[in-house]
C-alpha cells in the first residue's frame, strides 16, 4: 500500500499516476458479478433438474424399472419410510418390496425388467383418473388441471375484486394517514405463512361455510379456493395500487379540471390508465393460486375429481407433489410423473410471469409516454 | 505570472448526443483561486468535474481533447483515475459528511492510503482541521456524528476532509451556496488561506463572491468559454458583451 | 350533477371502502381467532418441552428448534448471496444492459416460482444431484448426504427467499446518497473501497430488513421442506447437518391433517399456529416499521 509519507510531498509524475492493478478492485468486481448471476443460474438449474427427473417418463429406452411384487405397491409409502431410501448415485433404481432393495446391476435391469402397462405415455398422461398407487396405476393428469383450474378461478373470483377495490380505495380515496395503515396491513397479510392461512380454512373456514351451505364435504374446492384468495390478495392489492399511483397527476388533474368528481376521474381515468399493471397483478395472482400446495393440501379435501359443482372435492397439481412426493418411491414412474407435473407448474408460472413482466410493461410505458397504445 | 497548473486544450464533453462543453481550452496558474461564473447549465460545473475525471462514473459521457495537470494528459489511458483524485480534491456544493464521527470523516482518506497508525491519524486529523478553521469549534466532540454539526460546519469539515488526503489542487463546486452569509464569510477566508498552499478552482454563482475570493474569472455560457482573464479586468473592463451583460445582472 | 349520479358515486366509494377493511376485518379475524384457540395452551412449558405420548400431549420444543435452525442455516446462505446480487444490480450493472435486465427478471421469476417447485429442485439438485454425488466421491456410496437433512432444506429455503433479500437491500442501497459515493471517491478512494466503507455501512437496515423478512418467509414456508428435511416426529434434536429436523410450519400441517386424533389435539394445533404466526407476525412488522423509517429518512 502507499506510504503515508509518500503521499504526502509528491508531485505529478508519470510514476505516481501510472494505472495501478488493483487486486481487491479486480476480484470483488469479479466476485459480485458472478455471484449475480447465481439468479440466473439457478433459474436455469430449476428448469434443468425438474425436467431432468420427469424425462424418463418420454423414453422408450431407458424406462424406469417396475416393481415386480406389484401386490405389495399399496404400501410402498410406508416402504420408502422405514426403509431408508436408498441412493447409490443412480437417476434411477427399483425397489423390490417393503425392505429389500435392489441395488444390484441396474443398468441390465432397466434394460430388461420394464412392465411396459405401467408406464406413463402421452396418451395416459391425459387420461381421466389419477390413481397412482394401485395394482393398476393411471397417471391421468386432466382431474389434476380441472382441480387446480377450479380452485383459480374460485379464488381469483373473489380476490380480484377485492384488492383491486382495497386498492382503489387506498390510492384513490383514503386519506393519508389511513393509507399509511391499510397498505402495511394489507402486507402484513402477505407474511402470513400458507400453513396459518390453510389451518385457518381448515378449522374454521371450512365449518363456517359448510354450516352457511349445508353441504356434505367440508373441505371442498370453494373453501380452498376462498383461502387462497386470501393469500392472493396482497399480491394483487400491492400491484395493482402500485399500478394505479404511478399514473401520472395529469391524468387526474386533467379530469378533476373538467369537473368531473373524485370518483368518475378514479373510475373512468385512473383506473383504465392503470389497466396494463392491473393485468399484470391478476397475472401474478394466478400465479400464486396455481402453485399454492399447504392451503391446497389442507382446504380442498384432495380428490382427484372432475367436475363443475364448487362444493365438490378437488386435487390441484401442487397439492398432489406435495402429497405424494414423500411417499414415493425415488425413481419410478409416480416419481417421474410428480417432477413432470413440477415442470408443468414451473413452466406456467414462468409463463404468466414473463407475460405480465413484458407484456404490461412495454403498455405502460407507451402509454405514459403519450405513444399509440 | 505564476506556473501553469492545469491547461485543458480543446476539451469537448458529450451527455450522449448533447454537446455539453465546446472545444474550451484554458490555463489555470498554480497557487491562485480561479472561479468560473456564468448562468445555470452554462457548463461551470460539468468543466470543473472533468478536471479530477469525476464525470467517468456518468456512462453517457464522452471526452474529446486534453486536461494536462502539470504537463501530463489526465485521460491519457496510462493514468489513473483514482490516484489522480488524492491529487485533485473536491469540495462538492451541498456539504456531504460521511455518517460517521468528524474524527472518522477527516481520517478517510488517510485511511483509504493505508494509514492505520492512531497516532499519525489524529495528527492528520488535528491538522486538517485547523487548516480548515474549524479545530477550535470540534475539538471536544471529534468522535461525535458529523452529521450533527451545522451546515457551515459540515462543509468546513469537508473542506478539512479534502486537505487530510493532500491534494495540490482543490476544485470547489458552489461551495458556499447552501450557506449562511456569515458561514459564507468563514469559508472565504478559508480560501484565502489555503490559496498559499494549493491551486484552487472554484464554480460560483455568486459574482460578489468571485470577484472576492478569485485572482482569475472564467466566464462560461452555454458550453463555451467566453471570456477567461484576471477578476479585475473581467469585472470592470471585460472584452465581451455577453460578459459584461452577465455581470451587470442583465440576464443569468 | 345528477343526483342519480351521486349515490352512484357513493356506493362505487363505499364498495372501496368496503374492500379494504374487509381484508383488514379478516386479517384481525385471523389474528383474534387463531390467538383464542392457541392461548390456553400456551405456555413457558410449551414452547421448551417435547411432544409426548405420540405428539398427543407435550411441547413443541423440537419444531421451534428445527425452524430457527433452518432459518439461521438459511440466513447464513441467502443474506451474503442476496445482498451481493443487490450490489452488483445498485452498484455495478448499467441499469440498460441486457445481463442486468436478464439478473432483474430472473430475481423477479425466483420471487413467483411456486414454493413446492423449490422442493422438487431441492429433491431433485441437493439431495439426488449433489447429496448422492457427495456420497458417491467421499463415502463410497455409503448414504449419507443423499438423503433429506436439514442442510439441503436450509439451502432450498435459501434460495426461495434470495429475491426478498435482493429488493430489500437493493432499495436500501440506493438510498445512500450519491454525493456520499462521490466525496468518497473524490478522496481518491476506489470504487470497492467506497461500497465497502460507505455503501454497505449505509445499507445496514436494510439488509437487516431483508434478513427479516428472509427469514419471516422461511420459518413459515412448509411446501419446500415436505421432502428436503422436515420430519414427522424426531425423539432427538438434530446434531448434525445431515439430521433430518421438526418444523413448526410442517407441524401444523401434519398434527392437522394426519395426526391419529385430530380432534384431541387441536388445542396444540392452535397453540403451535399461535406461535408461528406471532413468530412471523412479530418480524413482519418489525421489517415493515425499519423500512418506513428508511423510506422517510430517504425522502
Amino acid at each position: 500500500m502507499d506510504n503515508p509519507k509518500e503521499t504526502s510531498g509528491f508531485v505529478f509524475s508519470k510514476e505516481s499516476l501510472k494505472k495501478k492493478f488493483r487486486l481487491s478492485e479486480f476480484l470483488s468486481e469479479k466476485i459480485i458479478t458472478g455471484v449475480a448471476f447465481l439468479s440466473i443460474a439457478i433459474i436455469v438449474l430449476i428448469f434443468f433438474f425438474v425436467f431432468r427427473e420427469s424425462l424418463p417418463i418420454f423414453s422408450q429406452q431407458k424406462a424406469v424399472v417396475k416393481v415386480e411384487h406389484a401386490e405389495k405397491q399399496e404400501q410402498y409409502g410406508v416402504a420408502a419410510d422405514s426403509t431408508q431410501t436408498n441412493s447409490s448415485g443412480q437417476e434411477q433404481y427399483g425397489v423390490t418390496s417393503n425392505d429389500t432393495m435392489m441395488i444390484e446391476d441396474q443398468a441390465r435391469e432397466v434394460d430388461t425388467v420394464v412392465h411396459g402397462s405401467d408406464r406413463a405415455t402421452a396418451k395416459s398422461l391425459l387420461g381421466k383418473q389419477w390413481l397412482p398407487v394401485s395394482d393398476n396405476p393411471r397417471y391421468g393428469l386432466i382431474p389434476l388441471f380441472v382441480g387446480t383450474l377450479k380452485i383459480t378461478l374460485i379464488a381469483i373470483l373473489f380476490a380480484a375484486p377485492i384488492a383491486i377495490l382495497a386498492a382503489l380505495f387506498s390510492a384513490a380515496f383514503a386519506p393519508y394517514w389511513l393509507r399509511e395503515i391499510i397498505k402495511p396491513a394489507i402486507e402484513l397479510l402477505a407474511g402470513f405463512p400458507s400453513v396459518v392461512i390453510g389451518f385457518f380454512a381448515l378449522m374454521v373456514m371450512a365449518s363456517f361455510f359448510q354450516n352457511l351451505f349445508g353441504y356434505d364435504g367440508r373441505l371442498n374446492a370453494f373453501v380452498g379456493g376462498v383461502a387462497m384468495a386470501l393469500a392472493a390478495i396482497p399480491i394483487i392489492f400491492t400491484i395493482t395500487e402500485d399500478a394505479l399511483t404511478a399514473v401520472p397527476k395529469t391524468y387526474t388533474e386533467a379530469s378533476l379540471a373538467l369537473g368531473a368528481t373524485r370518483w368518475q376521474t378514479a373510475l373512468f381515468v385512473t383506473l383504465p390508465a392503470a389497466t396494463p399493471g392491473i393485468f399484470a397483478a391478476i397475472l401474478l395472482g394466478i400465479g400464486r393460486i396455481f402453485g399454492e400446495t399447504m392451503i391446497a393440501l389442507m382446504a380442498t379435501g384432495n380428490a382427484a375429481m372432475i367436475g363443475i359443482n364448487p362444493f365438490e372435492s378437488v386435487r390441484t397439481l401442487a397439492a398432489t407433489i406435495g402429497a405424494e412426493m414423500a411417499e414415493v418411491v425415488f425413481g419410478d414412474t409416480h416419481y417421474n410423473v410428480l417432477f413432470l407435473i413440477g415442470a408443468l407448474l414451473f413452466v406456467f408460472t414462468f409463463s404468466l410471469n414473463a407475460v405480465a413482466e413484458f407484456y404490461v410493461k412495454g403498455k405502460l410505458v407507451k402509454r405514459f409516454q403519450g405513444k399509440q397504445s | 505570472m505564476k506556473e501553469i497548473k492545469i491547461r485543458t486544450h480543446n476539451l469537448t464533453l458529450f451527455y450522449g448526443a448533447k454537446m455539453a462543453l465546446n472545444s474550451i481550452s484554458m490555463d489555470i496558474p498554480e497557487k491562485e483561486v480561479t472561479a468560473f461564473i456564468g448562468p445555470s447549465g452554462c457548463g461551470k460545473s460539468t468543466f470543473l468535474r472533468t478536471l479530477n475525471r469525476m464525470n467517468d462514473l456518468i456512462p453517457s459521457v464522452r471526452i474529446t481533447g486534453e486536461v494536462l495537470v502539470d504537463g501530463l494528459n489526465i485521460y491519457d489511458k496510462q493514468i489513473d483515475s483514482v490516484n489522480l483524485r488524492k491529487k485533485v480534491g473536491m469540495v462538492f456544493q451541498k456539504s456531504n459528511p460521511f455518517s460517521k464521527s468528524i474524527f472518522e470523516n477527516v481520517a478517510y482518506g488517510p485511511r483509504i492510503n493505508g494509514l492505520n497508525n492512531k497516532a499519525k491519524l489524529a495528527e492528520i486529523v488535528e491538522t486538517s482541521l485547523k487548516k480548515a478553521f474549524i479545530w477550535e469549534e470540534v475539538k471536544d466532540r471529534l468522535h461525535d456524528s458529523a452529521m450533527g454539526l451545522s451546515g457551515g460546519q459540515q462543509q468546513r469539515m469537508c473542506i478539512a476532509r479534502t486537505l487530510a488526503v493532500e491534494p495540490e489542487i482543490i476544485l470547489m463546486d458552489e461551495p458556499a451556496s447552501a450557506l449562511d452569509p456569515i458561514s459564507t464569510a468563514k469559508i472565504e477566508e478559508l480560501i484565502f488561506e489555503l490559496k498559499k498552499n494549493y491551486t484552487i478552482v472554484i464554480v460560483t454563482h455568486n459574482m460578489q463572491q468571485a470577484a472576492r475570493v478569485s485572482d482569475l474569472t472564467a466566464f462560461f455560457y452555454l458550453g463555451e468559454l467566453i471570456e477567461f482573464g484576471k477578476t479585475r479586468k473581467i469585472f470592470t473592463t471585460p472584452d465581451k458583451k455577453h460578459t459584461e451583460e452577465y455581470i451587470t445582472g442583465r440576464f443569468g | 350533477m345528477s343526483k342519480r349520479k351521486s349515490i352512484t358515486g357513493g356506493l362505487f366509494i363505499g364498495a372501496t371502502a368496503f374492500s379494504a377493511f374487509l381484508i383488514i376485518a379478516i386479517i384481525i379475524l385471523l389474528l383474534v381467532v387463531i390467538i383464542i384457540g392457541g392461548k390456553g395452551t400456551f405456555s413457558w412449558e410449551f414452547l421448551t418441552a417435547f411432544p409426548e405420548d405420540g405428539m398427543m400431549k407435550g411441547g413443541i420444543f423440537p419444531a421451534i428448534y428445527g425452524t430457527v435452525l433452518l432459518v439461521l442455516i438459511m440466513s447464513i446462505a441467502a443474506v451474503p448471496f442476496g445482498t451481493i446480487t443487490a450490489l452488483y444490480l445498485a452498484e455495478y450493472a448499467h441499469e440498460k444492459s441486457i445481463l442486468a435486465q436478464t439478473i432483474r427478471f430472473a430475481v423477479r421469476t425466483l420471487a413467483t416460482v411456486p414454493s413446492i417447485i423449490f422442493g422438487l429442485f431441492g429433491l431433485g439438485f441437493f439431495i439426488k444431484f449433489v447429496g448422492s454425488g457427495m456420497d458417491d466421491v467421499f463415502l463410497g456410496g455409503q448414504l449419507k448426504w443423499g438423503q433429506p437433512n436439514i442442510l439441503w432444506a436450509s439451502l432450498t429455503m435459501a434460495l426461495l427467499t434470495l429475491p426478498v433479500v435482493i429488493v430489500s437491500v437493493e432499495e436500501a442501497i440506493r438510498t445512500v446518497p450519491r454525493e456520499m459515493r462521490e466525496a468518497s471517491l473524490a478522496l481518491g478512494a476506489t470504487k470497492w473501497e467506497t461500497i465497502k466503507r460507505i455503501v454497505i455501512p449505509g445499507s445496514r437496515s436494510g439488509i437487516m430488513t431483508g434478513t427479516i423478512l428472509a427469514v419471516s418467509r422461511g420459518a413459515g414456508e412448509v411446501a419446500p421442506i415436505l421432502f428436503t428435511g422436515a420430519a414427522y416426529y424426531l425423539a432427538t434434536l438434530p446434531t448434525s447437518v445431515s439430521d433430518q429436523f421438526m418444523n413448526l410450519g410442517y407441524h401444523i400441517y401434519i398434527m392437522a391433517t394426519q395426526s391419529a386424533n385430530v380432534d384431541q389435539t387441536l388445542p396444540i394445533q392452535f397453540a403451535t399456529t399461535m406461535v408461528l404466526l406471532l413468530l412471523t407476525f412479530t418480524l413482519n412488522l418489525a421489517a415493515v416499521i425499519i423500512r418506513a423509517q428508511l423510506r422517510r429518512k430517504a425522502k
